[in-house]
């Protein structure tokens, strides 16, 4: 028999320890284990607290002046008096437009992606391009909204250009979530669809698509978030600084929740103070309803599925 | 019939007559190209882009590679039952309905719907046991239970042929033998092509037997003759348990 610890009994026979007694290294080595385990859990801690602050501040600050009269009423004085009736209407719009152009090109980019390209050299091409396509900034989405949507197709300065340029902007959001949960559908029931003589098509719409639903959620939640909060590729193509009108159609312009605030924070005097506050808040809570409607369906999807 | 998956030739000059109404049972090693070969029959290896195949594979006298045989109806006519139960996460009656919904040719009301759920049902001696929850998910039923759905939803499409890739080995021994019971049922209205891993289930349980080694198939005859007096050394020795 060899001996392979020092501490081994055999070796010692004065010393009465146990064989399965913990070695001075290994305490060592726990203290460090510890010593690590609070480190990351200080670090994740410190990470509530901007997160904390945020909303702290603009619930103390905002949330006097959030009233249904400042949601329905008209703003006047560029901003400085009245409500922001406008600018959230515009946001509903533009997320709306932003919507329904990134959810259904995005879905059939992912279906394809999914169920029928193959791995090759194209397929590999388009991955890489989304990825990229998602990690331009979104100041450059908003110059090539300008080109391709206000000038090229005409569209003006419009909630349609700008919805357009936040769909353009989310679209990778939408084929990536979508993409994975179809992939997460299993194997065995394309299988079987096929071997019971169905076409793709047949077994993408009979079987994949209604178990990947709450991906699909996933990519609206991601869509209207970013949708909602974006401001620089709204402000050259379909946001307006100041007005006191509805859009009167998608070729209209209008006012947006995210420049709102930016132009009350920044460039519009005599503001309440309350106000950019006021308004931040309500940015927030547009978010955080839409995500909850989402998340609501999303548990519902989640808990009907069982495999 | 000889198969190709990419450079790798995994079939080489297969001759099979498999004889109609009857069980045959293909064995041999892990490898051998036996799943291969029956996954050839309904045409479902063409899904992987790189199998190539030349010869010809006729079922009731029709090659199933003729360019006139489109791989749906030749999938409509010879279903595929699979090693783990796949039912499809919908009701029981859905799952059964699923095949016959793909291939109708004009609308059926529910009743006649219930009356094909029932027909399938029966014939797989599953009737009694689900039909009072025809509704509930598939995927809630026990194994032995999904691997008899598995088979029921394909024959409401009436098929000619049904293959079964190793159906018993995610099954414990009364469900394995409770499947073989029903496979024995269904011998002489379909013909049924099996791969199984277990020498004693393909004795039990098939009329004839094929032994296959490296892509070829080195023995076809009836079951008895080749446990009890192999022709072919290599037969007798994978049989005995000498390899494999």
């Amino acid at each position: 028999m060899t001996t392979l610890d020092t501490n081994d009994p055999a070796a010692d026979p004065e010393v009465q320890t146990s064989v399965f007694a913990a070695s001075p290294n290994e305490h060592k080595a726990h203290t460090v284990q510890q010593v690590f385990k609070i480190g990351f859990l200080a670090v994740t801690l410190l990470l509530l607290i901007p997160a904390a602050a945020i909303l702290g501040v603009l619930v103390f600050k905002g949330a006097p002046g959030l009233t249904w009269e400042f949601l329905t009423t008209k703003p006047t004085d560029n901003g400085a008096a009245g409500g922001i009736s406008t600018a959230l209407v515009g946001t509903v719009w533009m997320t709306g437009v932003a919507l329904a152009f990134s959810l259904p090109l995005g879905v059939a980019a992912a279906i394809y992606l999914s169920e029928y390209a193959r791995d090759n050299w194209l397929t590999r091409t388009i991955n890489v391009a989304i990825v990229n396509l998602a990690g331009v900034p979104s100041i450059v989405h908003a110059l090539f909204g300008i080109g391709a949507f206000v000038y090229f197709l005409e569209f003006g300065k419009s909630v349609l250009a700008a919805g357009c340029t936040l769909a353009v902007m989310t679209l990778p959001v939408v084929i990536v979530s979508t993409r994975e949960s179809m992939q997460a559908v299993p194997q065995a029931f394309r299988d079987a669809c096929w071997n019971m003589g169905a076409t793709r098509w047949q077994t993408i719409w009979k079987v994949v698509l209604p178990n990947s639903g709450s991906g699909i959620l996933t990519g609206l939640i991601l869509v209207v978030c970013r949708a909602v909060g974006e401001t620089a590729p709204i402000m050259f193509t379909g946001a307006v600084f100041f007005r006191q009108f509805y859009a009167s159609g998608l070729f209209d312009k209008s006012m947006a929740l995210s420049y709102h605030l930016f132009s009350v924070s920044m460039h519009v005097k005599d503001v309440p103070e309350h106000v950019p506050y006021t308004v931040a808040l309500t940015l927030i809570l547009v978010v955080l309803s839409m995500n909850a409607v989402a998340i609501y369906f999303r548990m519902k999807l989640r808990g009907k599925k069982k495999w | 019939m000889n198969l190709w998956y990419g450079d790798f030739q995994a079939l080489f000059d297969v001759n099979l007559d498999i004889r109609a109404g009857l069980v045959t049972a293909m064995i041999g090693p892990s490898g051998c190209g036996k799943s291969t070969l029956l996954r050839s029959v309904n045409r479902i290896n063409e899904r992987l882009g790189y199998v190539r195949t030349t010869g010809t594979i006729k079922v009731y006298g029709e090659d199933i590679y003729a360019e006139t045989s489109s791989a749906i109806q030749v999938r409509r006519n010879i279903g595929m039952v699979f090693q783990r139960p796949n039912p499809l996460p919908l009701s029981v009656r859905n799952n059964v309905l699923f095949g016959h919904r793909l291939h109708r040719t004009r609308s059926y009301n529910s009743a006649e719907e219930d009356e094909i759920v029932e027909q399938a049902l029966r014939q797989v001696l599953l009737w009694d046991r689900v039909k009072d929850k025809l509704g509930t998910k598939a995927t809630t039923l026990s194994l032995e239970e999904q691997q008899k759905l598995c088979i029921a939803r394909l024959l409401p499409t009436k098929p000619q042929l049904l293959l079964m890739d190793e159906q018993c080995s995610a099954l414990d021994p009364e469900a394995t033998a409770a499947v073989e019971e029903l496979i024995w049922e269904l011998r002489g209205k379909y013909s049924i092509l099996i791969v199984t891993h277990n020498m004693a289930q393909a004795r039990r349980a098939s009329d004839e037997c094929v032994f296959m080694l490296m892509g070829k198939v080195v023995e076809h005859s009836a079951t008895e003759k080749m446990f009890v007096s192999p022709e072919q050394r290599e037969t007798s020795d994978y049989i005995e348990g000498r390899f494999g």
